[in-house]
Order: structure tokens, then sequence, then C-alpha cells
């Protein structure tokens, strides 16, 4: 495989009902950096069923260029169809590097493609750069449940394919383009004989599972009451996060049993951890030590959650939180 | 019905510890266990073989202490055990991996494959899909339920933000997670007749006619150019004795600097 | 001399391990709160085979043996004792005699289904008047025709009203003294056997614990388990492995109040620093480790002099008096580094400390086990 004939930083563009994922705009933002150290273009691929108007947006967000790929096979995602036309797109484009969200299409998708074209893919990464000496990509990801950090190269075979960890990476400012380059791009896609997709049934209201959650706001003994939980419900409220609690809550019977974090409930690893009135039982930090920032507020200043909290404030929930919860409005609205 | 499902033996990732003195990962002493999402797909299999009849092998690929889960396997239920291991397979990415696995898959010709979504060690999450590609067999990844439908699979995947139901021909590939059901305990007697009475077939490379270029390090696209021990989290601020306000404001701003808000 | 176990002894380890985090220890706390015997516990051992460990296959068994079977109860015991009793009553003392003396129709009768675990065994040997001293039988057995009536009571029966089929001791022949007294096999809900009081008890308070009545109550002469005039030796040999079942609860509960010591003395801050950094501490915990290891040693060689058919019975009395003296000594250390907390039922090794005291006394006091071992010596 001669490398030289790859070029060009792409993009996976993930939407599903016409919605792009937010995952796709991170990826550009990443992108445009890429392809600035290898000044390269970068290419979002968008795959579905009359997407075209969604395009610009791309462009908007930091493609140079948008290949749309429509068809009816891919009105919904499916994963041969969605890999036959990748593969294709593949063929005809020779990307250097190709990117995915690594969400669960992401990452179903994305070792089918891989597999087909026979190329090497990274999973979940948190990091992406250019060897500025080989020009090839540097693709970081956490390994052993996050104890390690691994960082991987694919030298000879293109293109580079990665899958990328949602929230991790920077969106650029969107900014209006006045001629948004777009292009139509149709490989047969003949419909699997194998395979069909009989149904697909959104998850309304769902709430998060704490294991996925990327923010979770957790109560503890010192919350106090069933009723007082409210205040816990009404910041993950707030903040579009997910409830927990630790054991006391669910022995009590505040929380139901799914909610607990720690050793006999969830491990966790949000983004975002509160710890509302957790003293930080070592069973508890168990479930929730490896979160990337944690905050926790108690009223005990010797409360071992202290320890490993990333802020920790020492003072009343029953104050601190509703004064939060009304900054986080006011955040908002500003922001 | 012939059905196989691939197991992993892993280390217990939630016992993984770094040395505070080296930052290195402290390995010994760390358990290895079967890979979670692979004994869910493991307990799948058995329920097929409960309700309709099958015969189920647990296939896994790695070195021979590997033996101990397709041990386990046979305990909870698995009719026979196959383990692929060669030196020459060593190094091996995802992609040589899956295919190293796919031949071994092959010359079983199963009407049903099974893997786990992921394992705890490397969470790639590729590996499946993957074998189903080589195999030119459909896959449906993240199966939370499996239901037999004379000679296809009905499976219901949990996907971000909607769950797909699939039907798929047989023979096909299904990924599971920990949804998909709660794996049964091994039996005490499984257990003495996995380790006393029971053989583990043994597929080398001579075994499965794979060329050179396609296994082991030789076969993997993919290198790990460095691995490094997560840096370690600078210690946090605990701010005291300041108003409900205050405090509020030290919070929001934080959770700004995170990109939360 | 090789000190590991087998590679299926560790994966049995680990699957009886794995089933008492998850099935057992949530419950602990509450069956020893409410008295509460745990028949759901009882009803998920008998599906994965729990209840007939060291029972050949032929007879409904898992077909492992003595060791496999002793790593159950310890690893039931380390985290709840009551659930290591239940199950070792049934098998050591219902199951292995039967095995041991029954006919094959029998076993056939009642072990294959005690082995499955459809039908759970008691033994009932102890009486008011015969305790350390069991040739003191006054439950009688009067032959009449193809039949045993059966008059008198036992007290102290682990597994009592909730077992279905018991090992009963009874005097045929009064004048022969011990070699007089006969083993029955008797079901529950045979006419004339019915059940007194239960027992409330300082430990293991989920064990269900009863008084047994007999009046005119009458048993087939199938049932009579071994020859007539044999049972007392059949109750002594019987003894002899229910005893290392005893001991490896014993050890179960010393290694439990031990997991939960060092996890507590890591976390539990005075002074400033973690309980664990003081010497205190750091010695409590080395005696206590040295003591459970000891015990496991004596333990398993016991059980694995069974589980060989070499002779036991001296090993079983050390087994049973060492560990039981150490899940004393141990659990009561774990409440001391627990301090206030320790003494207060939020905390596991309060239980722990009540639920050792009586592996002391039952299957044979510690006094007991200095004679069988003594006796041996002297």
């Amino acid at each position: 495989m001669n490398t030289q004939d790859f070029s060009g930083v792409f993009v996976f563009a993930q939407q599903v009902d016409g919605q792009i994922a937010r995952v796709t705009f991170e990826l550009l933002g990443k992108a445009r950096e890429l392809a600035a150290d290898l000044e390269g273009e970068v290419t979002a691929l968008l795959l579905g069923h009359d997407i075209a108007p969604l395009a610009p947006s791309l462009c908007e967000g930091g493609a140079d260029r948008v290949v749309v790929i429509d068809d009816p096979a891919l009105r919904h995602y499916a994963t041969l169809p969605y890999a036959q036309a990748l593969s294709a797109a593949i063929e005809r484009y020779r990307p250097a590097i190709l990117l995915f969200g690594a969400t669960a299409i992401g990452r179903d998708l994305a070792p089918r493609v891989s597999a087909r074209v026979r190329t090497g893919l990274t999973a979940d990464c948190t990091e992406l750069a250019i060897d500025p000496q080989t020009r090839g990509l540097c693709m970081t990801r956490p390994a052993f449940g996050g104890n390690l950090m691994a960082t991987i190269v694919c030298p000879d075979h293109r293109p580079q394919m990665a899958t990328v960890r949602p929230g991790v990476m920077r969106a650029i400012e969107r900014a209006p383009v006045a001629q948004p380059r777009v292009e139509s791009f149709q490989p047969a896609i003949p419909p699997p004989e194998t395979c069909q997709l009989v149904d697909v049934v959104r998850r309304v209201a769902h709430e998060a599972e704490l294991a996925d959650a990327r923010i979770i706001v957790a109560g503890g003994r010192g919350v106090g009451s069933r009723d007082n939980f409210a205040l816990i419900e009404s910041l993950a409220a707030a903040l579009g996060g997910s409830v927990a609690a630790s054991r006391p809550c669910v022995e009590a019977g505040w929380v139901a049993k799914d909610r607990q974090v720690g050793q006999t409930g969830r491990t966790v690893r949000p983004s975002l951890y509160l710890a509302i009135g957790i003293s930080g039982a070592i069973q508890h930090l168990a479930g929730m030590e490896e979160s990337d920032f944690i905050v926790a507020i108690n009223r005990d200043e010797t409360a071992p959650i202290f320890a490993i909290a990333d802020l920790g404030i020492v003072g009343d929930l029953n104050q601190i939180v509703p004064a939060l919860i009304a900054g986080i409005g006011e955040a908002r609205q500003n922001g | 019905m012939k059905i196989v499902v691939c197991v992993k033996q892993v280390p217990d990732t939630h016992e993984v510890r770094i040395d505070p003195a080296t930052g290195t990962l402290i390995r010994e002493g760390v358990p290895s266990i079967m890979n979670p999402d692979d004994k869910a797909g493991l307990e799948a299999a058995l329920r097929l073989k409960d309700e309709v009849g099958a015969r189920v092998t647990a296939l896994s690929m790695g070195p021979p202490q590997a033996e101990a889960v397709l041990r386990e396997a046979m305990a909870m239920g698995a009719d026979e055990a196959c383990l692929v291991t060669d030196r020459a397979f060593g190094g091996a990415d995802t992609l040589a991996t899956s295919t190293t696995l796919a031949a071994a898959i092959r010359t079983m010709a199963p009407d049903l494959v099974i893997t786990g979504r992921q394992a705890i060690d490397g969470d790639t999450a590729q590996v499946g899909p993957q074998i189903a590609e080589h195999l030119g067999i459909p896959n449906a990844s993240y199966a939370e339920h499996i239901e037999l439908d004379g000679d296809a699979l009905n499976v219901r995947q949990q996907f971000d933000e909607a769950t797909h139901l699939t039907r798929l021909s047989l023979p096909c590939l299904v990924t599971a997670i920990g949804e998909l059901n709660q794996p049964r305990y091994m039996t005490p007697g499984g257990v003495f007749e996995a380790w006393r009475e029971k053989q583990i077939r043994v597929l080398t490379r001579a075994d499965l006619a794979l060329d050179e270029g396609d296994i082991g390090l030789k076969g993997s696209p993919t290198r790990v150019k460095k691995s490094f021990p997560k840096a370690l989290k600078p210690a946090g601020v605990t701010r005291r004795h300041l108003t409900a306000d205050e405090a509020a404001q030290a919070i929001v701003e934080a959770l700004k600097a995170q990109r939360v808000l | 001399m090789d000190f590991t176990l087998s590679r299926e002894h560790e994966m049995s380890r680990e699957l009886f391990r794995q089933f008492a985090r998850r099935e057992v220890e949530p419950l602990a706390r509450e069956i020893d709160e409410e008295e509460r015997f745990p028949r759901e516990t009882v009803e998920k051992m008998a599906r994965l085979g729990f209840l007939g460990i060291p029972i050949p296959r032929a007879y409904g068994g898992q077909g492992c043996d003595a060791l496999a079977y002793i790593l159950c109860v310890e690893e039931l015991s380390r985290v709840c004792a009551t659930t290591g009793v239940i199950l070792s009553a049934h098998t050591s003392l219902a199951c292995d005699p039967i095995l041991a003396h029954g006919t094959e129709e029998q076993r056939q009768r009642f072990l294959v289904p005690l082995a499955r675990g459809d039908k759970l065994g008691a033994f009932a040997l102890t009486e008011p008047n015969a305790g350390t001293d069991a040739s003191g039988q006054q439950t009688r057995a009067i032959r009449d025709g193809d039949s045993y009536v059966l008059n008198g009571a036992k007290i102290f029966i682990t597994n009592g009203k909730e077992a279905d089929i018991y090992v009963v001791f009874a005097m045929t022949d009064r004048a022969k003294g011990t070699k007089g007294i006969s083993a029955f096999i008797v079901e529950k809900g045979t006419p004339g056997f019915t059940f007194g009081a239960k027992e409330k008890k300082m430990g293991i308070r989920g064990s269900s614990t009863y008084e047994l009545c007999f009046a005119d109550c009458r048993v087939p002469r199938a049932n009579l388990l071994g020859q007539e005039g044999k049972g007392f030796s059949l109750a002594m040999q019987t003894l002899d492995g229910g005893r290392i079942g005893i001991a490896a609860q014993a050890l179960g509960i010393a290694q439990g109040a031990l997991d939960k010591t060092i996890a507590y003395v890591k976390e539990r801050q005075q002074f400033g620093r973690p309980l664990a950094k003081f010497q205190n501490t750091q010695f409590q915990i080395a005696d206590m480790a040295t003591r459970v290891e000891a015990a496991r040693q004596l333990v398993y060689r016991a059980a694995m002099a069974k589980a060989t058919k070499r002779r036991f019975s001296v090993e079983a009395a050390m087994a049973k008096l060492f560990a039981s003296a150490a899940a004393v000594e141990v659990t009561s250390m774990a409440v001391q580094l627990h301090g206030g907390y320790g003494y207060t039922r939020e905390y596991d090794v309060e239980r722990m400390m009540r639920d050792a005291k009586i592996t002391e006394i039952y299957e044979g006091t510690s006094e007991v086990q200095r004679m069988v071992i003594s006796g041996a010596l002297l």
C-alpha cells in the first residue's frame, strides 16, 4: 500500500433522524487542527436519506467539503448498508485519516469498515495528534479500565481510522460559509438480504444510564431524608445529569437500588461527579474515584471525600445546593 | 444448532492499581476473569441450548493460561472448548485477532457466533464486528435481547438514543452486552467435570492455514507507540467558610472550566 | 508437600465466594435481626447443587469431594455463619451417614432428594439429658412388627422444622447402653413426630433450632439406618465428619471478621490518620491473620484426609478445637479494633462475634475435642 496515495482528514458525520450528533462537530474541530498540520483538507462524509440540507452546517462547523451519500437504504442506521457506503467512499476518496465518534453507531460501523478495507482502527481515543516526523496520526486512548494510556499509530495502512470519545475534543465556533462545498456521491448500496432492520424504537425520556452518564449528581446520608433528596434531583435536572446515591440512601429507601454507586452498586466514571452529603466511605469511592472531575459538598471537613475531590466545599448542602441551582440557571442564560 | 461463543480471559481491571511510587501498572496479584460481556454472550448461548437445543463451543484466543476461562465456560455448561494459541499470534491487534478467530470459527461452521461487546482490558468493541466482516455474515451489535425465529434471529440492539429491532438470517454474529441477561453460576460438579474429565481442543497456526502476513504483529496495521500511566490527578482544592452564594459561584466557575456549562 | 489447592478446588472456591457475596451477604444482617431462616438462599443453593457437593453423581450429588464441600461452608460462613451451618448440618450430618451406612434402597429414597436439594436434612442426637454424654439417650424405639415406635424428645436440632429428613437416634435396647442405640431416618409429617419450641439463640440466629417430639411415632423398619445397636458408633463417625464442617464454619467466621476489620482500619481515621497506621492495629491484624491461616491448614488437612479415605478423627477434632477458638478470639479482636462501632449492630463484626461462640460448643464442645485428641495419644 502506498500511503502517499491517501490524503485529507475525513469525518464520519453521524446523524440520526436529521440531527447531527454533537460529537461530529467535536471531530470537525479536531480534524481542522490535524488538517492544518498536514496542510490538507477536512471532508465530512454525510450518510442518510433526505439529509442534504444538513450539509452546510458541517461546513460551518469546520468542514472544507461535505460529501453527501443519500440513499433510501441509509434512512436509519444499519450496519451493512452504512459499511457498504463508507467503504465505497474510502475507495473513491482515499482519505489519509477517517474519524468517527465513539458512539454506539461509530463503534459498530468503524470496525466493520476497517475489516473490509483491511486497515487499522483505534477505539475510543481521547487525544489525536500528527507526528511531525512521520506525519502519521498518533492516537491516544485509555486502556486497562482507564489505568493506562496508550498511543497507537498505524504506519503502513490507510486510512488511519479512529473512534473518538464524545465530549473530549472541542468544536470550533460555527461561522457562516458563503459557498459551502457540497458534493454528492452515489455508490451502489444493494439491500442486504441477510439482515433487515425491522423497527427503530426511540427511547423517550429515558434517563441516561448511570454507567454512561457524563454528569452524575449523587446524594449521601448527609442529605438527611427522602424529601430532601428532591434537592439532588433538582440539581441533576439543572445540569442535565443523572441522579445517584451512596449506600445509606438506598438502604433508607430514599432512592432505588439501581442508583447506588459504590462497591456493591455501580462503578461510574463520568466527566463530572457531584458528591453531596457523601462522606466518602471507601466502598463508595471505589465506585466513582475514576470520575474526571469531582466536586464535593459536605459539612464535615474531615470527610474522606475531600481527599479525592477536585473541588471541595465545606458547608451546608441545604443552603449551597439551592444557590447552585440558581447559579447554574444564570450561567446557562448568559452562556 | 451450533453456537460458537468467543470468550476472553482478562485481568479484573477493577483490581488493577497504579504503583504510586513508579507510576506503573501493578499487574501482580490481579485476578484473571472471564470478560463480563463475553459471559453474557455465553449465558445467551446456554439459554438457547436449554430452550431449543444447541451445541455450545467456547472459543478463546490467548496464551495457554487462557485455558482457565474455557474450563469456566464448560463449568457453566458449554459442551466443548477450543483454545487458539500460538506464539505466532502474539502482538495481534484487533484486525489480526479477528482474522485469526474468524479462521478458527470457519472450521466449526456454526449457525450463530456470539461475542461480548467489548473486553474490559482493551475496551475496543472491535473484534466482534470485524469477525463478522471476515466471515461475510451480518452482525448485530449491543444485543440486549435475542430470540430465535426459525432460521433467523431477532435481536434488540441498544443504540445510544434508540433501540433497533433487527432480523438476521443465520449464520450471523451477535455482540452481547450486560443487559442481555444475568449469567448463571457454575456448578461445583461442573467445575470438577470441566477440569477432571473434559479436554480442550487446541488450534495452532498450522491448523488454521493462515498467511503469516495476516496474523500476529505482522498482520496488525496498528502499533503501540508508547504507553504511560494516566497523569495523576493534581490535589484538589478545599474551600471553607464560604457563604452559600460564594460556594455556588465557585462551583459554577469550576463547571465552566470543565466545559460542563 | 504442596499446600496449594488444585485448580478445580480454586475454581470451586471462586464460585462459592461469588455466590456468598452476591446472594448470601446481602441477607446476613436481616436474617440475624429477624431470626428468619433463609429459605430463599437454601433454594438457590439447591438449584446450583450446593446441597450435594461431596455426594457421588449416582446419588444425585455433584461428585466433588469433602474439600470442595468444606470450601463452600467456609465461604458461606465468611459472610453469614447461619447459612454455613445450614449446609453443614444438611451435608455432614444427614447426607453423609445415609451415604456411609444406608442401604441402596435408602440411598435412592432419601439421599438422592437430599443431594439434589429437593429436600433438606437434619440430625437429632442431643437430648435434655444427653449432650456431651450422648450415651444417656432417653428416646426409645420399640420394635413392633414391621416398624419401630419412637417416644421421646430431641433438643437443639439444627434445621429443625425446616428439614424434611431427619437422622434420629433412639434406644432400642436400654440394657446394652451405647450398644443399644440405633439410628432411624424419620420424615417430616410422620404421625407422632412434631416440633416443640424454637430456641432463641445468641448467634446463628437465622438457623432454625427446634425441639423434636416423638409420641408413638411409627417408623417403618426399612428406615433403620445401619444395624440395630450400631447407632452410637454411627453417630460418632458422623460427628467426626461434622466437626470438619463446623471447623470450616469457624474458619469462615474468623476470615470474615478479618476481612471486615482490614477494610475498617484502613478507612477509619483517629488522631488524623487511619487506624491501619498504628502499630497496635498492625500487630493485632497480624495475629488475627496468623490464627486464621493456622486454622485453615488444620481444616483443609482434615478435609483432605476424609476426601482420600484416610482416618481423620483426630485431625477433625484438632481442626475444630483450634478453628473455633480462633473464631472466638479473632472476632473479639475485630470488635475491639472497631471500638464502639463494633459493639453496634451497624457493623457485621458484632454479629460475627455472637456467631463464633457456638462453634466451641456444638457437634462436640472443645472439651470433647480434647478428649478425642488425647484419647488417641495416651
